[in-house]
Formats: C-alpha cells, structure tokens, sequence
C-alpha cells in the first residue's frame, strides 16, 4: 500500500503510478475498493488552522473527524452539516477522515437547514491524476474567484483527483435542542407534517420519518429560551397532525439524530441498503412503489433509505420521479451488477467522462468506481 | 483593459450570421441597428464599452439553443447577458460577439411550498422571485444590493452573494437544479427539487462559471419562510479596529446575527444623505441584523449589545420600528448608487479572513494616502467580504489607470492575507489579469480544462476570468490544432 506523508510525497506517488490507484482515507464507506494499489492518504493528518473569530478551519484530508469535531468542540463550534458515521452500516472498522467525508459529500439531517458538506466547503487541494498539485478556493467564507472546483471535488470520490487539504466554515453549536414527536403518523402523514414543519420560521434542523415507529420528529435548535418558544409554536402548527410530544432531554434528543443520521435503524437486519434523494412530496410515493420496506425518511421526507432484500434494484421505483439512488451496503456480487452510483442522462455521461479524462488521463484514480469505463 | 482584436473574418460574415439568427427567432427578437446596439455596449463596469454584432433576446430554451447552435457552427463567440448589472464586466461584449440576453425568459414556472422550492426562467430578476412567492410569507434569500434589476441568470453565473448570505448562503447554496444550454445547443437538465447530486456535482460547476461552461435557462430556487421578525442596531465605534475586533467577538460569543455590514466615515455620511437613516457620526459603523419573535430579537440583541459595550461604542442603537429599519437597510443596499451620484468610483470585492479586517483597513488607508486617491469603505463585515469604493475622475486623464493599480495593489493585499480577489461579483474582466496573483498556472489549467470539457471551441464569454494570454492558444483554437 501507498502511504504518502505529505501533499508532495502524494503527488510523487501519483505521477509515478505504474497503474490504477485505489483510493482510501479511513476505509469505511464499504462503497467496495476499486482495482488497484491501496493509496492512503490517512498520513496527510492534522489541522493546519483554525480561527474561531472567522468560523473556518483548514485540515490535511487524512485527519480524523473525530479529531476536527473535537477541535471545534473546544471552542463551541461544529460542522455545521452534521456528518454521518458509515460504521453503523458498513461495520467497518476504521476512523472516518475528513477527507473521505469530502469526496463523498456526507451530510447528516442538518443538511436540510445549514447545507451540505458542499456547503461548508470552501477550499481544496488536490493531486490530479498526473500529479500534479491543484488548489481551488481558500479559506474565507465567499470567494467566487474562477471556477467552483470546490464543490466539483466534493462528492467526486477521488476519481478526479485525491485530496490533500479541505478547509470548511463551520457554525457555533447551539445551547439547546429539542425534539418534537408526532406519534402514529404513516410516511404520507409523517412527510405533510414535516412540510408544515419547515415552511414555519421556526429553523426546523431536523425533519425525518421513523418508519418501523411511526413517528415524525423534527428538531429545533438554539437558545434555550429560544427552544421552549419554538416548540410551544411548532406543537400549535402540528395541532392538526396530533398531539405533539417535546423531548427536552438532551441526550435522548441527540440519540433520536445519531440514529437518523446513521441510519442505525436499518443496520442490524441483512438486506441491501439504499439511499434516495428526491424531492419530499415524493417520498412516501416512491417508497409506496418500492412494496413500502423498512425505511427512514430524513430530509422532511427527501432523503429515503430503504433496506431491500439482496439484489433488488430500487431505481426501478424512481421512473416518472426526478432524483437517484447510491447503493450503501450491498454484497460485492450485488454492488459489481448493479453498480453504486445512479445512471447519468447520456449528455452529462459524456461530460463526466470528459472531465474524468482531462483531469486524470491515464485513468488511474479509483478506475471504474463511478464509471462503467475501466 | 485589453480585449482581444475581434476576429475579421467574422465581422465578414456579418450580414450572413444576423440573417440565420433572424430565421430562426421571432423579427423582434435579433437587434442589429447600431443605435440599438450601444444600449448593449457595457454592463455596470461602465468604463469599458464595446456594442456587440449582434444582440439576441430568446424567449424560450428552445431558442436559445437555435441560437447556440448557429453561433457554434458559425463559430461565433456569444456573450451572455441577465440584466447586465455584473461590476465585473461579466457581460461586456467584443465588436465580433452575438450578446444572447435572457430578459425575455422571466415567467414563474411553479411554486411549491410544500417542497420548498420556485422554478422560474433564468431572466427573472432577483427581488421578482421574492415578489411572487411573499404574499405566502415565503422568501428568496440571495440579496445581491442590485437585487430589484439583476437576473437570476447572472445571479448564477456570478454565484452572486448579498447582505444576509452570513445566514442564509450565496447563490450555489439556494440553487437546486437549472436547466442549461450547452454552446453546441445540446440541452441539459441538472438537479431539480430533490438535494444534492447522485453522482459529480454539476450544479456546483456551474454555479460561478460566469457564463463561460452553458447559458442557463431555468432555475429551480430554494424558497424559505420569513422569520417571525428582523431587527438591525447601529454600533459606532471610534475606530475600524475596534469595529473589527467587535466583529470577531460576536461571531466567537455563538450569536450568528443574519448580517454584520461595516461602514467607515465617508459611506455613513453618502449613505445617510441619501437614506436619512440616522446613522450616527464616527469612524466606522456596524449593522448587526437579527431574526425571530420580538423576545428572541430582545434576547440576541442583549447578548450583542453586551459584547459591543465592552469595546466603548460612540453609539449603540437599536432600530425602533421597521419603517427605521427599512431605511437603515435602504441606506446601505444603496452605497454604491449614492457615491456614484457624487463621483466617479471603482468598487473592489476582495475577501479577507475576518482576522485581517483591522491590518487590511490601515493598509489601504496608506495607500490611498500613496496614490492620492479617495477610497470609502462598506462591506460584508461577517465573512471578511469587503468592498472598498475607490474615487476617480473618469475626465482626468491617467486617473482611470492610477484608480485601477491602487485597486490591484489593495486586491493583491487581500490574498497576501489569506484572502482572494472576489467574494461575489467575480472576475470578469476586472480582475482576469490577476488570476494570477491568487492562482498558480497550474490552478487555472485545472480550471481551464472544464471548460475545454463544456465549450471545446472556448466560444461563450471566452474572453474573461482568465488573463488573455493565458487563455489565448485556448481560444485562438491553438491547443486544438495541436
């Protein structure tokens, strides 16, 4: 396995590839290692800057995420787009990197409100697949300064490049949280609550489905005085939907959102795991088409994960819906048939294939993982 | 300002490409009379003026593709256009350009509330599309100052940001799908009401491509619900540092107001001539914006204000009822129109870490006591966005040229501090020659190569964001031939 120190050390690794390159930085994806020699890229680690008074830390793309989020925790601040722990589903048992959460664009359920990782992203820097060092952005929160490569390297999972250096705008943490509760709601009365939910100006920061329960929750966050407030007001708007529960305690609130988050629900049973994003009203329908299996809606209903049995190509239940399905856990035979990534429309084929040459010409970086194209 | 010799044998064929065009639009849909061409010629970078060949208004994707596809078999560079209110000249024109402007794709496609979300075609100015969406209390966020005249088109393709961005995001982080037209006519769809991208994020790409990658046709926009309320104070403090310090205080404190603008002496007293605000007299001024129910106004309001009375402020006053703060609002979104009424002026938009507020304000005071030439200050104090309005007289001769090396000088500081050369105008041609400053050759290849991917014959806009040389082999077709 390669095992660069540092961002030259990398690029050297990279130009002097004798063929293709598997990518990893904390190992637990479980998206499946492409062919190739492992490259890792966990020796790139530590954070190189953090100003709390300018909300933006700058970290080496192998550094723990635990180390960042306990660096910004010091200082009462957090990333903002609540990253989820792959560890649940996939069981794998490494340290999730920053770098990894970068190229795959994780988010969590305060996608809905502070973004996504995309989001909070606000520079990189990259080897390419001829080894050569790239940088795009910075580390100041608006910069439109040439090209976004920014946001094109996020969620690229290393087929474009391989990240050295990510930098984010980060938020403060709030000082309270609660949880409201609607008990007994199917998905399609769960997702018309969440709709109301987060078209009040409340800041709902979380708004899922918990299928196997019957229950939507939703959560609101901020001051203390503010949270009481606000959930006084968001139980009176829900009055329709039923009677609304207030979960004030702190630790069992932030459990209900690890859960969500992860995913937690659906892991302890077999089965493939998929994740749908589409746009809210279409949840529950989509999920109707799929025969309704086990599921956790998150995102006011727009994010879907379904469990399945082996095999089962879910995308099926998308046709006459705009969105797409990734493949998180499924058994390798599954994942080399079906694939992980959702089908692009031919014309954006082609542009994806065009970049993929461009920036990386030998075809090295993670060969095959978001392609047919080896 | 150079720009690119326009090509002869274009310029031929004239007479051939507007008859094409007129074939395929509507009679009044192509403009070729000269005198209907100088309303053409600049964008809000009036200092450079060049009427195009020919301008096209397309009302619907459909056309825009005909156009596309004549220019592209014609080989004729085209400009995109929204409202032409770009501070960069994103939209100037070259004599040998078709200049396509959106203005006639300005219809509301749908709204959905219950998802959150607005379709809309991509001429439609900013405030419109809060227009048609406020009588349900919901709101576009993105507040560009020039928001009542410019278009969502340009919005994107400058990634346009605004006063109240430090809450709720720029352009790319309300965008959620765009129909666009490639240059070779080919239409495509990214995103729509869902989140995120299933595969490369196309939408981000495209987001402050500045016109050059596809001309973007729809938009389909995130829409929020008003908060409950909005209250700004007016802090005056004696000196910029202070202001700066007070900054970074409250951002540490854990109070995230929506918006922290700065003003320093000669911009509250334009802006208050102009608004009648009430803003006080001193050195430099904060607006700090909050949100939500009168109680928690009050309650964030305390906190800040505390946090302010510790750095001695020389005024310190909340407003007292939303006619107040409309005209403490108003005042500032009109800066860069109340100084132009009273001199000519360049207004830069570099980004700095918040940290460098107080060295970078001395600096460009130095310098402007160096190049003798006037400079105000107003800007996006909350994420280091700052906007310092140079003074010239456009009538003296070297002034221009003196006004826009101070201008780089104070660019090339902001990246020497960690910083870059726009925050939320983008690069145009204002700032294309200093790429380089902020980017090594071998960022710009990397940038460069997209567009090789979206416009392999560098067709649309492909004059700007890159210095001219660097792009040249590029678009004189060299690295094709070869």
């Amino acid at each position: 396995m390669l095992a660069p120190a540092s961002e030259t050390e990398l690029a050297e690794a990279v130009a002097g590839a004798a063929g293709p390159l598997a990518v990893r930085g904390g190992g637990t994806r479980g998206f499946g290692a492409p062919a190739g020699e492992a490259l890792s890229v966990a020796g790139l680690s530590g954070v190189e800057l953090y100003e709390p008074g300018a909300l933006t830390i700058v970290a080496r793309a192998g550094t723990p995420v635990a180390e960042v989020e306990a660096v910004l925790a010091a200082e009462g601040q957090r990333l903002p787009f609540e990253p989820m722990d792959h560890r649940t589903l996939s069981g794998a048992n490494g340290a999730p990197t920053v770098g990894g959460m970068v190229a795959a664009n994780v988010s969590g359920p305060r996608r809905i409100q502070a973004g996504a990782c995309r989001d909070s992203l606000i520079g990189v820097r990259f080897v390419d697949g001829s080894g050569t060092i790239v940088k795009s952005g910075g580390r100041v929160m608006k910069n439109v300064t040439g090209y976004d490569l920014v946001k094109l390297m996020a969620g690229s999972f290393g087929t474009l490049g391989i990240l050295s250096e990510v930098a984010f705008k980060v938020l403060p943490a709030t000082e309270a949280s609660a949880t409201l509760v609607l008990d007994g709601v199917t998905p399609e009365r769960g997702v018309a609550a969440l709709s109301a939910a987060l078209g009040s100006p409340f800041e709902v920061s979380g708004a899922a489905h918990l299928t196997a329960d019957q229950q939507a929750v939703m959560r609101l966050e901020g001051f203390e005085d503010q949270v009481g407030y606000r959930s006084e007001r968001l139980a009176a708007v829900l009055a329709s939907f039923g009677e609304v529960r207030v979960e004030r305690d702190a630790a069992r609130s932030a459990r209900i959102w690890a859960d969500v988050r992860d995913a937690t629900g659906l892991a302890a049973e077999p089965g493939d795991i998929w994740r749908l994003s589409v746009r809210p009203t279409d949840g529950p329908v989509v999920w109707a088409a799929l025969g309704r299996p086990p599921a956790l809606f998150d995102w006011g209903g727009g994010l879907i994960w379904v469990r399945v049995a082996d095999g089962t190509d879910v995308r099926a239940g998308l046709a006459g819906v705009a969105g797409h399905a990734t493949l998180v856990r499924a058994t390798p035979a599954t994942r080399a048939r079906l694939g992980t990534f959702h089908p692009e429309p031919p014309a954006l084929a082609a542009l994806a294939q065009g970049l993929r040459r461009q920036y990386d010409p030998r075809g090295i970086l993670n060969a095959g993982l978001m392609s047919a194209e080896a | 300002m150079e720009m690119p010799q326009p090509d002869a044998a274009i310029l031929a064929r004239r007479a051939d490409v507007v008859a094409k065009l007129q074939a395929a639009l509507p009679p009044d849909a192509v403009i070729e009379a000269e005198a209907e061409l100088k309303a053409y010629e600049c964008d809000a970078l009036t200092a450079y003026t060049c009427p195009p060949m020919a301008v096209v208004l397309p009302a619907s994707t459909e056309e825009v593709a005909a156009v596309l596809r004549i220019c592209h078999a014609e080989g004729v560079p085209v400009v995109p256009r929204g409202s032409g209110t770009s501070l960069a000249g994103g939209a100037l024109p070259t004599a040998d350009c078709v200049l396509l402007g959106v203005a006639r794709l300005n219809a509301v496609l749908e709204t959905d509330y219950a998802n959150r979300t607005i379709r809309v075609q991509s001429g439609r100015t900013n405030l419109s599309v809060t227009g048609a969406v406020q009588e349900e209390d919901f709101f576009y966020a993105p507040d560009p100052s020039s928001q009542l005249a410019c278009a969502i088109a340009g919005n994107i393709a400058m990634n346009s940001g605004g006063a109240h961005c430090l809450k709720y995001g720029v352009t790319t982080n309300n965008l959620l799908g765009v129909t666009i037209v490639l240059m070779d006519g080919t239409v495509i769809e990214i995103g729509g009401a869902h989140l995120d991208a299933g595969t490369y994020d196309w939408l981000g790409l495209v987001c402050g491509s500045e016109g050059q990658l596809g001309v973007v046709t729809e938009a389909t926009l995130r829409i929020l619900r008003k908060p409950e309320g909005a209250r700004p104070v007016l802090m005056g403090f004696d000196s910029s540092e202070v202001a700066g310090a007070c900054v970074s205080d409250i951002i540490k404190a854990g109070v995230l107001p929506v918006a922290i603008e700065f003003m320093d002496r000669m911009l509250i007293g334009v802006c208050e001539d102009f608004a009648q605000a009430g803003y006080p007299e001193c050195e430099a001024l904060l607006i700090v914006e909050v949100e939500g129910s009168d109680a928690e106004i009050d309650l964030q309001l305390g906190l800040i204000k505390k946090i302010a009375e510790a750095h001695q402020p020389v005024a310190l006053r909340e407003a007292a009822d939303g006619d107040e703060a409309a005209r403490i609002w108003a005042g500032r979104k009109a800066a860069f129109s109340a100084i132009g009424k009273i001199n000519d002026y360049m207004c830069l938009d570099g980004t700095i870490p918040v940290s460098s507020l107080p060295y970078v304000l001395r600096r460009i005071g130095e310098m402007s006591e160096e190049y003798g030439l006037g400079v105000g200050n107003v800007f996006h104090a909350g994420d280091g966005n700052m906007h310092p309005l140079i003074l010239y007289d456009a009538n003296k001769p070297g002034d221009l040229e003196t006004c826009e090396a101070f201008g780089a000088d104070i660019l090339k500081l902001c990246v020497e501090v960690g910083g870059c050369l726009t925050g939320e105008h983008g690069v145009g041609i204002e700032k294309r020659d200093l790429m380089n400053v902020q980017f090594a050759p071998a960022d710009m290849e990397a940038q460069m190569r997209v567009k090789d991917v979206f416009d392999p014959a560098w067709l649309l806009n492909p004059a700007k964001v890159f210095p001219l040389d660097v792009s040249e082999p590029r678009r004189t077709g060299k690295t094709r031939a070869a």
